[in-house]
């Protein structure tokens, strides 16, 4: 049977007919999708862990337990999951071990651009990546077999175009290996020095292996259309040069991109006049052609940053541009905005307001630092806002302590955040930190998270408490207050700002696209009683415009959280 | 049969991966390769959406570039006129006639280009602009706007009726079925 398939779906099949019974992610777009259609399977156990280290330390331990095991992130998610992975690398494994890590060239919904196949050649470890729906699911069963016949974890890199597009894909029936013995051993499985020096060597032997593999590996295909020209690529790059060049071109297109092969490539070089290489963000594989001598060319034409296309390619190489006709106006940008009736509003209309200096974080809350809120300083990595308000507090003493505050979201906060909250309360600054708690992880699309008290099937689940937590690591003031009620949540976060020691505000209240959330009717404004002051359009709602002088809310988008209503002075809203 | 390219634009939150699917499912069952390429993560939050479906003997690349699309479905105006250009010559735009203001021009400081529509008209492509929401309404439910949309993409495809129907009843939850079923016959009936 034929199905379109998103490349995550695609990839959560091919686990699922690889037999995998053990999978741990933390959610990452473009990588969520994987674990959440993996979830769909009830002969897999899935879960959502706090964060990316923590899942691929389940998935370690699933698979030296003897099955097979998966783990899913993002491109910065592998940063946070780094340090397992380059130790598990020595290990390798007993059941096959795989990892999804998705980069994100374009950065559509990402703080960077990094490549994620420098950390494969760091630690040493395979990376398969596949180029459209029907190969993330076979490059995931092959990956299976070649952890455990290499012992090596198996990297399959994704991209944005590569995840989230669909094509379709031949379904195939579920085959679960015999779940592999364990049986102690201490050479491979316990790391320390005198054991960890022997796995070294094993780790480049293995890598020798590796490379004589992909010399012949039937993942790395040419296709020969003889002619002059070969181009080099691999994953969403390959689509788009063979959809540029067609038969104009030659191709090898790599589906190992980590060890890359030497011989291969001296071959296929040495057919054609001029060969170049196509891959998006970094030059690996042309630093890598080069090294073995081969004169290819790559990122002096097409760069370092963003996504390639066909039309980047067709205007490098063949110096063609296709017709097409503007708008004769300027079009106005659309940046992504919070949605109407988010709670996240309340609490950064608040900081806007009083000018509070904001250390953000990653979520949907990020978006807190578009205009016209604009309360947002700085935004780094998950879990920074809460250390790096720290680092700021101790640099700038008192005044910063009673104008600065950190934002964090609830899965946020137990990804990473704790931590930085312990170093505030052990290394004593008198900082002010606000977890936005709308129970769920939201910008990734709604995953459960440990304070969700669900799992990742919805059922019920143990949940984390908190105000409890908050206490427990020695933050003494703990305040809940709901955003929807500007006023206490304005008068909250001024008298902790002014607290002589930490605290942490809790701004409670769920997300309003969760299914659950009841709205309210959608608010109107009153033609006569609005004086066009425009008060209410400093809340950034989407909902709320102004038409012929006055402002109207769209009752299409109002879900009547009346925040509003408490912003207009001439109670013109209702 | 050379690759034909659709693109359905418009603001996070409109419903534009549901059209993309159902779209993908008839070309599928039409015997087509295709490929469907959606936007998730931090641009749907109200921001401008883009969606591309690609459809022949053998599809490549899943993104659709300047000058390369057959038909734009757009979803909202100020989209319309924002990806205009993806057009190939001779292309033709379906719209809907909803507008809603991004937040540069709600805070002030861009304006709303008026007559869109008309303006995109004399650029030389063709333009059925349709009150796709008021449809909706009548169908039973303003959400249900993008497929009226998927129904005035119909009427100028030519596939089999039984394909659509068959896609909107596998994408469609059945609570919604009739009222969706409805909004594409008015769509078709533009």
């Amino acid at each position: 049977m034929k199905k379109l398939m998103l490349g995550n779906e695609a990839f959560a099949r091919g686990l699922y007919e690889a037999g995998v019974t053990v999978a741990s992610s933390y959610p990452g777009t473009p990588s969520t999708e994987i674990t959440e259609h993996l979830a769909e399977y009830d002969e897999v156990y899935s879960e959502w862990a706090p964060n990316e280290k923590v899942a691929l330390e389940v998935a370690i331990g699933a698979s030296i337990a003897g099955s097979r095991s998966f783990s899913a992130m993002k491109h910065v998610g592998l940063n946070v999951a780094a340090d397992p992975l380059y130790t598990v690398s020595y290990t390798g494994v007993n059941g096959g071990l795989v990892i999804a890590v998705a980069d994100d060239p374009g950065m559509h919904s990402s703080q960077n651009e990094q490549d994620s196949r420098h950390h494969a050649i760091a630690s040493k470890v395979m990376m398969i990546e596949p180029s459209d729906s029907s190969e993330c699911k076979e490059f995931v069963k092959t990956a299976y077999e070649l952890s455990e016949k290499f012992d090596t974890p198996v990297i399959v890199r994704m991209s944005t175009r590569i995840a989230h597009s669909q094509s379709s894909v031949e379904i195939n029936e579920r085959v679960l290996p015999e779940q592999k013995e364990y049986t102690k051993n201490v050479q491979k499985y316990v790391m320390m020095p005198s054991m960890a020096r022997g796995r070294h060597v094993f780790v480049e032997e293995r890598t020798q292996k590796l490379i004589e593999y992909a010399e012949a590996s039937p993942l790395n295909t040419v296709i020969d259309n003889g002619g002059d020209t070969g181009i080099i690529t691999s994953g969403a790059a390959y689509q788009y040069a063979r959809e540029a060049m067609g038969e104009n071109s030659s191709y090898l297109k790599l589906g190992i991109v980590n060890p890359l092969p030497v011989e291969l490539l001296k071959d296929f070089c040495s057919k054609y006049k001029t060969v170049y290489v196509a891959e998006e963000l970094d030059d690996i594989i042309e630093t890598h052609c080069k090294k073995i001598g081969m004169n290819v060319t790559g990122k002096e034409i097409f760069g370092f940053t963003g996504e390639l296309s066909q039309a980047i390619i067709a205007e490098k190489l063949l110096g063609k541009k296709n017709d097409s006709v503007e708008f004769t106006e300027s079009v106005p940008v659309r940046p992504p905005v919070m949605c109407a009736g988010c709670p996240h509003r309340g609490v950064f209309y608040s900081l806007s307001k009083n000018k509070i200096t904001v250390s953000g974080d990653i979520g949907c809350y990020t978006l807190g630092a578009s205009a016209p809120l604009s309360a947002m300083d700085t935004t780094i990595c998950m879990g920074a806002s809460v250390s790096a308000l720290h680092g700021f507090n101790k640099a700038r003493g008192e005044k910063a302590e009673k104008s600065t505050v950190a934002v964090i979201g609830d899965s946020t906060f137990m990804h990473s955040g704790i931590t930085g909250l312990v170093n505030i309360a052990y290394n004593a600054t008198n900082s002010t930190v606000i977890i936005l708690d709308n129970s769920i992880t939201g910008m990734t699309g709604h995953q459960q998270n440990p304070t969700t008290g669900k799992n990742i099937k919805g059922d019920p689940a143990a949940a984390v408490n908190l105000e409890e937590l908050c206490k427990a690591v020695g933050i003494k003031r703990v305040k809940v207050v709901d955003p929807y009620n500007l006023e206490e949540t304005e008068r909250v976060i001024l008298e902790e700002l002014d607290a002589p020691e930490p605290s942490v505000i809790i701004s409670r209240r769920p997300c309003a696209l969760l299914k659950y959330v009841e709205h309210k009717p959608s608010l109107t404004v009153s033609a006569e009683k609005c004086k066009s002051c425009k008060m209410c359009l400093k809340l950034g709602c989407p909902a709320i415009s102004m038409k012929d002088g006055k402002a109207v809310i769209d009752s299409t988008q109002c879900v009547g959280c009346s925040i509003c209503t408490d912003v207009c002075k001439f109670k013109a809203i209702s | 049969m050379e690759t034909k390219s659709i693109m359905i634009v418009g603001v996070g939150g409109q419903g534009s991966l549901l059209a993309s699917r159902l779209i993908g499912n008839v070309l599928l069952s039409g015997g087509y390769d295709v490929k469907v390429s959606e936007v998730h993560g931090m641009s749907q939050r109200g921001g401008s959406v883009v969606t591309y479906v690609k459809y022949g003997d053998k599809v490549f690349s899943p993104v659709i570039e300047k000058g390369e699309a057959d038909i734009i479905i757009s979803f909202e105006l100020l989209e319309a006129a924002r990806w205009v250009s993806y057009l190939k010559k001779g292309g033709s735009l379906i719209t809907s006639t909803q507008r809603i203001d991004p937040m540069p021009v709600i805070t002030g400081t861009d304006g709303y280009p008026d007559d869109i529509a008309n303006k995109i008209t004399e650029l030389g492509i063709e333009v059925t602009a349709v009150d796709a929401l008021e449809l909706a309404r009548e169908a039973g439910g303003v959400k249900a706007s993008n497929v009226v949309l998927m129904g005035v993409a119909a009427s100028k495809m030519d596939f089999e009726d039984e394909l659509w129907q068959d896609a909107i009843k596998q994408c469609v939850p059945p609570k919604f079925l009739e009222l969706n079923q409805k909004a594409f016959e008015l769509g078709m009936n533009v």
